[in-house]
């Protein structure tokens, strides 16, 4: 008996341990492959030129500015958005029926395909409200699209904040806003900021709903102005990986690094802010 | 601290998002592919007789086909006229023609013709479309480099293998004689131009085709499914097998004319053996966007050099008494809305 015990708990500890490493070499045999394929074209001249027909002078300016441009719009718009939802399902609504059924949606909106998004951002925003295939209409489907997320994510930060914390501000004469902007806010900051950062980095990797959206793939100017035509990072990448010449694959491992490294940075920058929040409290 | 771990969660959790990504990315490259590209980029400055400036925006969707021929001419326009933003999106024909009808786009790149559809909902919106051809293409049907059974096929073969409902599933029930192994098929998306010319032209139906195929809008897939697969067949624009001739073989189809198999090449088009997959590729601009100067002066330029730039893209030119009707046509549209 105790051997088949024995058997039992090494048995599982590899096991699990070969579900790891399962997942962690497939993850090194891409980033390896991707490093291989894509660090010879990768230069300066690649961050700062233009697409171009001609491999040795395509780059990548035109969608890391399309990039920043939307998840600059998206993340403002998607964080007051997704915090006031979550404050007034957390801290105002009645918990009945119909915040259920409010709840309920939220949950099942995050598991919509996010393509769907992209034929609402077209119906909606390029057509209804005429903003045409611009970064502005791609901003607001990216927000629609992340805002469950945001919201959800939120909700358990502001759950997570003990219930002592209010009761000490209320017993003090706190208002409701009072105590939310000076105690449940701040406490919440950080996990509020980790949803922020999750949603944005599905979002900056998003192409489908962009594609049906219409941004473009072939674009040579910077854009300067909300309304202005644009492409973005992952559609760039896409247009490359099913050009016929091999140069443009390439092309498009060098842009995979340079998202990778852009998402890492955006990370490491709400990181630092999370933390500087973290330690006030 | 604590909170660290979850920091490296959302960076695995993002890193894994993206390698998903990077998935597509793993077509094996060949070799000094693009490097003929080199030296044609350098665009001939000569602009000094450009008398005003344009400024304003070009939108264009449409085929993947045509993509590579229109960003071309986009770049080479825009050296010349900077004021000048033109932006190509690469759609499929059908997704392209949808854009354009509703006026979303000033151009659409076509890889088969525009349908009736499509014009009647372009008149709603009041938008008339100018067709006008920029090149050659051959619809190439290609096997694994290790096939050395085929050595040409009929259209009758093909429509036998591609039509709705059809019972082959060994190669053996193409044609006798060939083994009796499964054949497994690759062709493109339904909202493709490639897959509408070539079912029109195979199965003699547009869109009527087999449906329990390996499909792609991504021709680079295809081109890996071929490759990787002895037994198989597909059809794809001769641009993706010329780049890849290496690892995959084209079949001379049989010239229903003259019964005599023919390679797809620039000779065989142009002189109109290549039959029936050779076809034209064509811009749609709308007559409406014509009527703005930088559209109107972007479709000059694109027709005036569409021989040079389809050649550079990888595609057979039109004989250039070819290219002076179809520039007329744009003389005499142009002119019709001055």
């Amino acid at each position: 008996m105790t051997k088949l015990r024995k058997i039992k708990d090494v048995f599982f500890k590899w096991l699990f341990f070969a579900a790891t490493a399962f997942g962690m070499l497939s993850l090194v045999v891409l980033v390896v492959d991707i490093l291989y394929q894509g660090l010879p074209r990768l230069s300066w001249e690649f961050i700062t030129n233009f697409p171009s027909f001609n491999p040795d002078k395509a780059g990548i300016k035109a969608a890391i500015l399309g990039s920043v441009w939307v998840i600059g719009l998206t993340a403002p718009m998607a964080l007051f958005l997704g915090v006031a939802t979550a404050l007034y399902l957390e801290e105002y609504a009645k918990k009945n029926w119909f915040t259920r059924l409010i709840q309920t949606n939220i949950s099942n909106l995050a598991g919509v395909p996010s393509i769907i998004y992209g034929i609402l951002g077209l119906a909606l925003f390029v057509r209804a409200m005429k903003l045409g295939p611009s970064i502005l209409a791609g901003a607001f489907t990216m927000a629609l699209l992340v805002l469950p997320i945001v919201v959800v994510a939120a909700q358990e930060a502001i759950r997570a904040v003990p219930q002592t914390l209010r009761h000490g501000a209320y017993a003090l004469g706190a208002s409701k806003w009072q105590t939310i902007r000076g105690i449940v806010l701040p406490s919440a900051a950080p996990g509020i900021l980790t949803g922020m950062i999750l949603s944005l980095s599905r979002a900056i990797g998003e192409t489908a709903p962009l594609v049906v959206v219409g941004a473009f793939v072939f674009v040579r100017f910077a854009p300067t102005d909300p309304l202005d035509k644009f492409t973005v990072l992952p559609i760039q990448i896409y247009s490359w990986v099913s050009q016929p010449k091999a140069a443009f694959h390439e092309l498009a491992a060098s842009g995979i690094i340079v998202l990778l490294i852009v998402l890492l940075l955006m990370n490491a920058t709400a990181v630092l802010l999370r933390n500087k929040y973290q330690k006030r409290f | 601290m604590k909170k660290f771990g979850s920091v490296l969660l959302t960076l695995a959790l993002a890193g894994s998002v993206l390698a998903g990504c990077g998935q597509n990315a793993q077509q094996a490259p060949t070799a000094s592919a693009g490097d003929q590209a080199n030296n044609a980029a350098q665009a001939p400055a000569e602009q000094e007789e450009k008398t005003e400036e344009l400024s304003g925006e070009v939108l264009i969707a449409g085929s993947s086909t045509v993509y590579p021929i229109t960003i071309i001419a986009a770049e080479k326009f825009m050296e010349e006229n900077p004021g000048v933003n033109v932006s190509v999106a690469s759609t499929g024909t059908g997704g392209g023609f949808k854009k354009w009808q509703v006026g979303e786009t000033d151009i659409n790149n076509a890889s088969s013709k525009i349908k009736d559809s499509v014009i009647e909902e372009a008149k709603k919106h009041g938008i008339e479309p100018l067709e006008l051809t920029v090149a050659y293409d051959a619809l190439t049907v290609v096997v694994n480099k290790e096939n050395d059974f085929v050595d040409s096929m009929t259209v009758e073969e093909l429509k036998k293998i591609w039509e709705p409902n059809s019972t082959v599933k060994l190669w053996s029930d193409v044609r006798e004689g060939w083994p009796k192994e499964e054949i497994k098929l690759y062709g493109p998306g339904t909202d493709s131009g490639t897959f509408e010319y070539f079912t029109e032209q195979i199965v003699g139906e547009a869109k009527s085709s087999r449906t329990d195929y390996t499909p792609s809008e991504d021709d680079n897939v295809l081109v890996q499914g071929v490759a990787g697969d002895k037994y198989s067949l597909g059809y794809f624009g001769y641009a993706y097998y010329a780049e890849n001739s290496d690892k995959l073989k084209a079949v001379p189809i049989v010239n229903p004319e003259t019964k005599e198999a023919v390679m797809p090449s620039d000779e065989a088009i142009e002189n109109g053996t290549y039959k029936p997959l050779g076809r034209e590729i064509w811009i749609y601009p709308s007559k409406q966007a014509l009527k703005k100067p930088q559209v109107a002066a972007f479709v000059k330029f694109y027709m005036e050099n569409a021989a040079e730039y389809a050649k550079e893209a990888g595609y057979t030119p039109l004989p250039a008494e070819k290219y002076d009707v179809e520039r007329k046509e744009l003389e005499e549209a142009l002119k019709a809305l001055q």
